[in-house]
Order: C-alpha cells, then structure tokens, then sequence
C-alpha cells in the first residue's frame, strides 16, 4: 500500500547543482526567495525565470517533477490572483455588469502568479537536488551560531536524522498492521467517517506500542556506542566549500544585483 | 587465562513500579570473561542474561558486588566511556540500533562520538565493513537491506570502536535461517582470525555448541559451567533447567535409554553419525 511513497521528494543525479554544498543551495534558495519578492519590474522577473529555468535544465530534472509542487498550491495561485484581479482600484480596462478588472489589479494579480510560481520553483529545486541527510547536515551547519544563545542545535539535527531514519520502518510496520487487522476482518474502507476513523485505532495502537519500544531500544543502543550528545563529537563528513561553490553564490549575487538595478530602471 | 571482564558477587534488584517490591533479578553472580575466547551464556526468558550484559558496560551498576571491566570498576562514573568503548554490545532487533540513514555513516557514529579525527573515523569505518564483509553496501540505505546484513552492519557499528569484547545479546532471535547463519559465520571470524573476545547470548543450542566455553543461567544464577561438551553431556541436568541439548546429543540419549551406549559429548552430526556406525559395527 505504501510501497511507493519515497523520501522528501530527492531526485538523485551528479549536475553541477547537486554537487553544490548543501549551505550554498540553502543561502542560495533563500537569497532567491527575497530577490522574488524584491523584484517588482517584468525584465526582473523575466530574469528570475530565465535563471530559474536554466538551473531546471542543468539538474536534468524532469518537468513534471517542478509541476508537482506547483499543483498543490494551484488553488491558493487562483484565489489570490482572482481576488487581486477583480478587487484592485485604478483605471477600468474591461467591465462585465459588476465584474471589472483595473490596469492596477492586471499588474498585481500577474506579479502575484509570477511570485508564487518563482517561489515553488525555487524551493523544488533546493529540495529535488539535495537529499534529506545532506539537507540537515547543511541545517544543522548554518545553525551552529546559534549554539551560544542556547539553541539546541545538534539535538535537532539529531532527532531530524532519527526521523528520517525511521520513517521506511514505520510504513513498513504500519503496512503490516494493517494486513494484519484486515486479515482479522477489520474493514478499513466502507462506513462513514467516524467508523472509519474508529477503524484506525487497531492499527495506531499496535504502532504506538513497537514505536516506544524501538525508541527504548535505540537509545540503549546509542549508548553503548558512546553517545554523549554533541559534546566533543566529531564529524566523518566534514562538509567543504569548493570552487563551484563560490561560482553558484557569484551567478546568484550577480543576478541579485541586477533584478535590483532593474527595479529603478523605468521602461 | 586472564580475564577481561570480572563479576564477584554480582546482585541486582530493581523496584517494581506496581506493587513497590524489590525484585532481585542477578542472586550473586561470580564469572569472568577470558581474553580471547568465545563465551557462550544460556538459559532459558526472564533467567537474567540481558541484565547481566547490560553490567559489562556499565549500562547497569550492581545493587551490590562488583564488576570489573579490565581493572576498571564499572560503578566509577567516570570510566564509562572508556569501558563502553572497550565492551561493545549488539542486540537482538537490527533495525533498532541503527541511527542513520546510510550504511557507512551509521557506521561512523561511534567513532565520531569517541571525538576521533577524521582519517582514524574513515579507516576504523573500512575496516569494520570489511570485517563484516558488507563493504559493497556503504552507500546503501539501512532498510532496504535484509535482517542478517542489518545485523551485520550493527556489528560493524561495535566493531568500529575497536572494542576489546563483542557482547551480543540474542542477535540471530528475530532473523530467518540464512541470516543466522551469516550472523554465526561473522561471530566465527571475529573470534577464530581476529581474536576478539566474544559473548554470545543465544537460546539456540546448536550455536551454543560452537563456543569454547558455556555459561548456564537459571534464576538469576549461574548453574553449570563448562565446555559445550561437559555442559552437554549432562543432559539430565540440562533438561532439569527447562533447556535442550544439541539435537545430535538428543538423540545419542535417546538412543542410549534403549540399549546403545553411545558417548554423550557428541554435538553434531558428522561425529553423532560416526559415533553410531561404530556402535553398530560392534555389535
Ligand atoms: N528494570 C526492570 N524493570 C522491570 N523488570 C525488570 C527490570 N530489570 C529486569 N527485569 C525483569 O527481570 C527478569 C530478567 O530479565 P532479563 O535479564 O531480560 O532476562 P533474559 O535476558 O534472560 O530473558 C525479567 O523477568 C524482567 O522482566
Ligand atoms: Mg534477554
């Protein structure tokens, strides 16, 4: 039932984006998500998605991978575009009875689709092209500083790793449970929804249960292996600034500098 | 020989949450480990052989006696680290020791906890995947493996802290015929070519068979002592404590009842089927 369902949504390959230091894509996706909300003229945005669309082709990424985010918040995109549409002030270009659009609302509700679209782009990529565990090293790393002001950084890094490590178990265990209940006669599809739900408790119960066991058993297991929180621990990955590195934060900059000059560019 | 891990006198009670009683679980328990060999402890659930593990690497502290790990007393705080480096344990669920989400950096856990430098963490991960032989998986993703190369990687996890003793509680229980055999085939090799001192919890017979020497456990004590053969051979006794012989001891008893007389420190079935034939030759 679960068989399919793959972690986070990694799409492993060896472009010069992968290959780039989990702290650059983070810096990087967020210096893109303020350029998309700093940028307000069309050569700006065209830019962004010129760039946006060149970093797609390099991972080799699919299309239909990039779409899929889009098609979660495809229904938050109308709203918003249709509520800046048709409910902005300013000079009337199309009238329908009650229905009018302004050349104000056209402006803002296209700025807002661009916007929204930039923005998943954006964060796809950082997400197809880095796997989780680089993901919460890179985190993890960015977050260091905040250690002084009692951050409890290594434990966080440390619960996301076990996370991530016990997710494929607990589906497999949960798949089992269920075949388990069904073959004990448990209908889990037909009934209304409070039988449904009803329905679920012979399968969460079981899986509370192993979950608190396997938790009592890997921090036994944690601490026969030495395991004294962050403390003097050491890493085998250390992760490593490169050359292509600093050529991703360098396009990345340059591009933020001219999206801003284009800002006070009159056309 | 000299041992590695000493226990004198070894109690252990804990307090029952329900009822407040003191359950005392170890009744004074002297043993030792011995540098280099292969320790095999039986007995049957709930006979105290996991809280004894858990005593050679100060997971647990006696109520009351000793345990020594080298001359280390296990009940000095702080030793702990060096004690748990030097005894390393595996248990019985693979898929519950493993913290992270590739091999070889799962692997690396205890040494980057030991605050190794990087070389000695990469070199101590090789040669621990080597050992177990699961180099080709280093990559690979912990649940997409199967039990016995879990279980191995688990081992390679405690094999990397370089530990003087491998204690190993249950670790073939929840796995199928082809894992256990991996997993004893790894146990063999750590002892036999890389003299490692090993523990090896088991409740199965055959696999006990193959130690140097066995420790039965009942009630919190320990009741026989010995080779597997001494052990074996008493089969009353062993019986008496609710355990089986080798089937290839079993069935020389049997046999015996009826008018054979065959010796009964036989343990496997090339010996078992020799043993017979010369019984029948002479008859
Ligand atoms: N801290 C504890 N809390 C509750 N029960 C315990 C505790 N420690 C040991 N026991 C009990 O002691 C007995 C011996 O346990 P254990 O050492 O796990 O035996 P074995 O590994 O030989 O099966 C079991 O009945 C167990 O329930
Ligand atoms: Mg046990």
């Amino acid at each position: 039932m679960f068989k399919d369902i793959t972690l986070g949504q990694f799409f492993p390959g060896d472009s010069f984006v992968h290959r780039l230091d989990p702290r650059t894509k983070i810096c990087l996706s967020l210096i893109f998500i303020v350029l998309v909300f700093l940028a307000n003229s069309i050569l700006g945005f065209a830019l962004l998605g010129g760039f946006i669309l060149l970093v797609a082709i390099i991972t080799k990424i699919p299309l239909k991978f990039m779409i899929r985010g889009l098609k979660t918040i495809m229904f938050f995109i109308v709203l918003t575009a249709f509520f800046n549409l048709f409910l902005s002030t300013g000079t009337v270009i199309w009238q329908w009875r009650f229905l009018k659009i302004t050349d104000r609302g056209l402006e803002l509700a296209l700025t807002m689709i661009a916007r929204l679209v930039l923005l998943i782009f954006g964060t796809s990529i950082l997400t197809l092209t880095t796997s989780p565990i680089a993901l919460t090293d890179g985190i993890e790393a960015l977050l260091r500083p905040f250690k002084k002001i009692k951050l409890p950084v290594h434990e966080l890094a440390m619960m996301m790793t076990i996370a991530l490590r016990f997710i494929p178990t607990l589906i497999d265990e949960t798949d089992k449970i269920i075949k388990a209940q069904t073959a004990r006669g448990t209908d889990f599809e037909s009934g209304n929804l409070i039988r449904r739900a009803k329905a679920l408790i012979p399968i969460l119960i079981p899986l509370f249960i192993s979950s608190f066991r396997r938790a009592d058993d890997l921090a036994l297991a944690m601490e026969c292996r030495c395991y004294n929180g962050g403390e003097n621990r050491t890493r085998m990955k250390v992760l490593e600034m490169k050359a292509i590195d600093f050529v991703g934060w360098g396009v990345t900059l340059a591009l933020g500098v001219i999206v801003i000059i284009l800002n006070y560019v009159r056309i | 020989m000299e041992p590695i891990i000493r226990a004198e006198n070894l109690k252990f009670s804990y307090k029952n949450q329900e009822d407040g009683k003191e359950y005392e679980v170890l009744k004074g328990i002297d043993m030792e480990v011995r540098k280099g060999e292969f320790l095999c402890v039986l007995g049957h659930n709930g006979s105290g052989k996991s809280t004894l593990a858990k005593h050679f690497n100060s997971i647990l502290v006696p109520t009351e006696g000793k345990v020594f790990v080298g001359d280390m007393d296990t009940s000095e705080e702080d030793k702990l680290f060096d004690i748990r480096q030097r005894v390393g344990m595996v248990f019985q669920n693979p898929d519950n020791q493993i913290v992270a989400t590739i091999v070889e950096e799962d692997v690396a856990f205890a040494p980057e906890n030991l605050g190794l430098p990087r070389e000695e963490i990469i070199s101590r991960v090789d040669f621990a995947l080597k050992t177990v032989n699961m180099e080709a998986y280093r990559n690979h993703a912990p649940h997409k493996l199967s039990g016995g190369q879990k279980q191995r990687v688990a081992i390679a996890g405690v094999l990397a802290m370089m530990p003087e003793v491998i204690v190993l509680d249950e670790p073939t229980a929840m796995l199928d015929p082809v894992g256990r055999k991996e997993i004893m085939n790894t146990i063999k090799t750590l002892n036999r070519e890389k003299g490692m001192t090993v523990v090896l919890i088991t409740h199965y017979m055959d696999e006990a068979a193959e130690a140097d020497r066995i420790l039965v456990m009942d009630k919190g004590k320990i009741k026989m002592e010995g080779t597997p053969k001494e052990v074996f051979s008493k089969v009353d006794e062993v019986k008496a404590i609710g355990l089986d012989v080798p089937q290839a001891t079993a069935l020389a008893y049997e046999l015996n009842k009826n008018g054979f007389n065959l010796p009964l420190d036989i343990l496997n079935t090339e010996d078992c089927v020799s043993n017979i034939i010369k019984e029948l030759e002479n008859d």
